[in-house]
């Protein structure tokens, strides 16, 4: 079990308010993750779940059960850090061991929980070295395997894969998305990738200064942006967002459309730009466009491989189906 | 660029502070084990000639000597254990959050700055003197007979003052581990269950044993050569004196050059089967 909900929630350091009144229901087993620029609160919000930080005000409820004031330990959650924050003196043995011995189980289940974490992440071979002589994905790890052994209610990852490189990132994005699905726990992860987001969460919470901008599943979020802000924050490339007459000609203040929703017809188009950047990936080309007279650039996905250089005029047509329309207020029109 | 002139150009660079730091080092040396083979009594007919072994027979022979070890083995060990306990707890009081902190870590660190000369003198007047000294006047307060701490308690009273010398040292750098500490280990440990103590135990204390084991060697080196505190105390009576003053009781007070160099020499080798076994005890903490 591990539901949790938010209710009311306020977090002040001083004078300065960083969460504003916040509700948030994160449902058993779901593997929910909080997104948004850096110093939008998401690793704050995280800390007040884990019972790091005290809320100012609100109640914070896991299970159903009041936990506002229960001190961190004994919420039954686990939290992986970011620095992963291993225990540098201890093998690794001992770190993953380090929460079932406070907790004071038993040494044959102990080595049980161990070795049954460590094979599930092919640790066995590493559990008498020091954290200092692994690599930055066997410290991650480690510091999955230390979260595993005390079957929390729940797991909390505070960015978890910012500290590694590229490719090692993917791969544990991999694993940890694999881990969910074997255990079934819930799963709160905190990250400013929104591709991260994207790719593992059943459900994103996108935060800025505090608020919830929008919740929803990735393809909600990606389908339908409830304001310019999501619209912006979600999908990689951004989508283009256009003012002026354009707009006005779709009834809207500000509308979005996805690079890949616009396409480059020969000859002629319903929008005429200059090619500035022409970015080759072979799977697909991305064009920046300049001079089209809607923005001050423009960016394109154009599948394969298209042989436009710089400087060329390219038309562009975009899908009308798959304009975003907001008001005023950076809102969404339905 | 370590290409084959920077490193002789750098060797030529660093050799006048290597022949300086050596000469300092050899030319005392040298003549202290010079003087340990000669009967030499500078008021009493001065150089005698060559002894061979005797000056070291009769150093160690003497009915002084044992004691003087145990002083200072006494001395050096109580002190370290009093400088280390107290700094881990003054650099863990210090590591709070609270108003004024710049002001109270430079007022901890005040008494590294005074004179062993002056601290001992107002150690001995001030404090310890037993009519006039604020720890008389606090035991008859309570109804007490004032302690006459130099002479009943000499030894105590010596470990009290270097102690409170030495203290604001261990506190710096144990202070500057403890700030060194990531805060994310800490709340792992707190999030895994770890109370208070067991926090300290597990995660801040072997945090420490490096800073720890760097006090205890530097500090080593210091107090077994103290000798103000016990001069303008003591002067070596009431079971004070140590290795140190021994020598210099044989030296300047015997006028025996020969012999307080033999004694040197033995103070030498002291300090080395003592820095010795410290690496043993303490030292792989400084590996890795």
């Amino acid at each position: 079990m591990g539901q949790i909900t938010l209710e009311k929630v306020t977090k002040s350091f001083g004078e300065v308010e960083v969460i504003p009144p916040l509700d948030l229901t994160i449902e058993d087993g779901e593997f929910t993750v909080f997104v948004g620029p850096s110093g939008c609160g998401k690793s704050t919000l995280l800390r007040l779940i884990a019972g790091l930080e005290d809320i100012t005000s609100g109640t914070i409820r896991i299970d159903g059960a009041d936990a506002t004031n229960i001190p961190p330990a004994k919420r039954g959650l686990a939290m992986v850090f970011q620095s992963y924050a291993l225990y540098p003196h201890m093998s690794v043995r001992k770190n993953i061991a380090f929460p079932m011995r406070m907790a004071g189980i038993d040494k044959a289940e102990q080595d049980r929980r161990i070795e049954q974490a460590a094979a599930a992440l092919n640790l066995t071979d590493y559990l008498d070295r020091r954290p200092g002589q692994l690599s930055g994905g066997q410290r991650q790890r480690v510091a999955i395997g230390r979260a595993i052994v005390r079957e929390p209610s729940a797991f909390l990852f505070d960015e978890p894969l910012s500290n590694l490189d590229a490719a090692l990132r993917v791969g544990m994005r991999l694993e940890i998305s694999e881990l969910h699905k074997r255990l079934a726990t819930t799963m709160i992860y905190v990250t400013h990738d929104q591709v991260e987001a994207m790719t593992m969460a059943d459900k994103i919470v996108v935060l800025r200064a505090g608020n919830i901008e929008q919740v929803g599943s990735p393809l909600d979020l990606y389908h339908a942006p409830q304001n310019i802000f999501v619209a912006g924050f979600i999908g990689s490339p951004k989508m283009n967002l256009i003012e002026g007459a354009e707009a006005k000609k779709h009834n809207a203040h500000t509308i979005g459309i996805r690079p890949e929703h616009i396409d480059v017809t020969e000859g002629s188009g319903t929008w005429t730009g200059t090619v500035g950047v022409a970015e080759h990936l072979g799977s697909d080309t991305f064009f920046h466009i300049h001079q089209t007279g809607l923005a001050e650039s423009l960016t394109v996905r154009a599948p394969g491989e298209v042989n436009l250089r710089h400087g060329d005029t390219i038309h562009l047509t975009p899908r009308e189906d798959q304009i975003h329309r907001f008001n005023a207020e950076g809102l969404r029109i339905p | 660029m370590a290409t084959k002139h920077s490193r002789s150009a750098a060797r030529l660079m660093m050799a006048p502070a290597v022949i300086l730091l050596l000469g300092w080092m050899l030319v005392p040396l040298t003549m202290t084990l010079y003087f340990s083979f000669k009967r030499y009594l500078p008021m009493r007919g001065g150089d005698q000639g060559w002894v061979g072994f005797e000056n070291y027979v009769r150093f160690v022979t003497s009915t002084a000597f044992w004691p003087s070890v145990q002083a200072t083995l006494i001395i050096v060990g109580s002190v370290l254990v009093i400088t280390v306990a107290f700094g881990v707890l003054l650099a863990l009081l210090l590591d709070q959050p609270m108003w004024g902190q710049g002001i109270v870590r430079i007022l901890v660190i005040a008494p590294f700055f005074v004179m062993p000369t002056v601290s001992a003198l107002v150690w001995k007047n001030m404090f310890m003197d037993p009519v006039n000294g604020l720890f008389a006047h606090l035991w008859k307060f309570f109804g007490a007979a004032p302690i006459e701490w130099l002479s009943q308690a000499s030894l105590t009273s010596i470990v009290i003052i270097v102690s409170w010398q030495w203290l604001p040292f261990a506190t710096l750098i144990l202070l500057t581990a403890i700030q060194s500490l990531d805060s994310e280990q800490l709340e792992a440990a707190e999030m895994d269950g770890a109370p208070p103590l067991s926090r300290f135990g597990f995660i801040i204390l072997p945090h420490l044993a490096r800073a720890i084991t760097i006090v205890v060697l530097i500090q080593t080196i210091f107090l077994l050569a103290i000798f103000a505190e016990i001069f303008v105390t003591t002067q070596g009576s009431f079971g004070t004196r140590t290795l140190t003053y021994l020598i210099y009781q044989r030296v300047l007070e015997s006028q025996n050059v020969g012999l307080g160099s033999a004694g040197g020499i033995y103070a030498v080798i002291l300090a080395n089967i003592v820095a010795i076994f410290l690496m043993r005890i303490v030292g792989k903490n400084l590996d890795a």
